[in-house]
């Protein structure tokens, strides 16, 4: 799917929109831009969701990585041992996840993607 | 007890992660603030921390079965500040309540279409 050597002007366009998008996202509700990476990628590229989800989180390295720079750098509000200690469940969560996700088919995963939306947009309205 | 509740969400958030493939930060911020009682601005902080983190994992994991378009990827996460900048702007110029319910009828639309999209019949 990507492995064409150029990358094509059309498809740039299109990664830098998602981009824009999830950083607006991120600068406007502090959501990480996953919410709006994994849709996108599907209804724009036909990723399949697995190739989506996979991708998201390779982004969401680079965006979170500016973000906590910026914060811990600038700011100095990043609490650098709750979150290192707090991070052990959070991977062990991940690792289980990903695993998981290879054993379930992929529209399950556009299932569960679907009700967390709802549940953002039910903590957002009320 | 509190740290109890931080594991078992830090550890939900992270499930997340790798489920469907976003930060977890909405699972991260309440266990860091509301647990741990850090501040609202030092929970979404120090969440940016576990999200790289654990995004780190998870895209490990996800290039080990093959999910992970490393250019695209690389090209969504060098643009996405441009969008933080415009995204603080409108959040200056613009009522939080509106933002809110505009997000919200967004991501409720986006779900609409994954779930139409799911339910039609593919391959799978």
């Amino acid at each position: 799917m990507a492995s064409d050597p150029a990358l094509p002007s059309n498809r740039l366009l299109k990664l830098a929109v998602i981009g824009t998008l999830a950083g607006i996202f991120s600068g406007l509700f502090g959501v990480g831009g996953g919410t709006v990476i994994v849709p996108l990628l599907i209804f724009w590229f036909a990723y399949g969701e697995r190739l989506a989800t996979g991708t998201s989180l390779a982004a969401i390295v680079i965006i979170g990585l500016l973000g906590a720079l910026a914060q811990g750098g600038i700011y100095g509000n990043v609490h650098l041992l709750t979150g290192l200690w707090l991070s052990i469940p959070a991977v062990v969560g991940v690792v289980a996840g990903t695993a998981i996700q290879q054993r379930i088919p992929q529209r399950a995963i556009s299932l569960l993607f679907a009700a967390l939306l709802v549940a953002i947009a039910i903590e957002l309205i009320f | 007890m509190d740290e109890v509740f931080a594991i078992l969400i830090a550890l939900a958030g992270g499930m997340a992660g790798g489920l469907v493939g976003v930060g977890g930060g909405v699972l991260f911020v309440p266990a860091l603030t509301i647990c741990l009682g850090l501040s609202q601005v030092e929970g979404e902080s120090t969440s940016l921390l576990m999200i790289v983190i654990v995004a780190l994992v998870g895209t490990y994991r996800q290039r080990a079965y093959g999910n992970v378009d490393l250019r695209d990827a690389a090209v969504i996460g060098v643009l996405s500040p441009l969008g933080v900048l415009i995204g603080v702007a409108v959040a200056n110029e613009v009522s939080q309540r509106a933002l809110e319910l505009s997000f919200a009828a967004l991501v409720l639309f986006i779900a609409y279409g994954l779930v139409r999209r799911a339910l039609a019949p593919r391959g799978d």
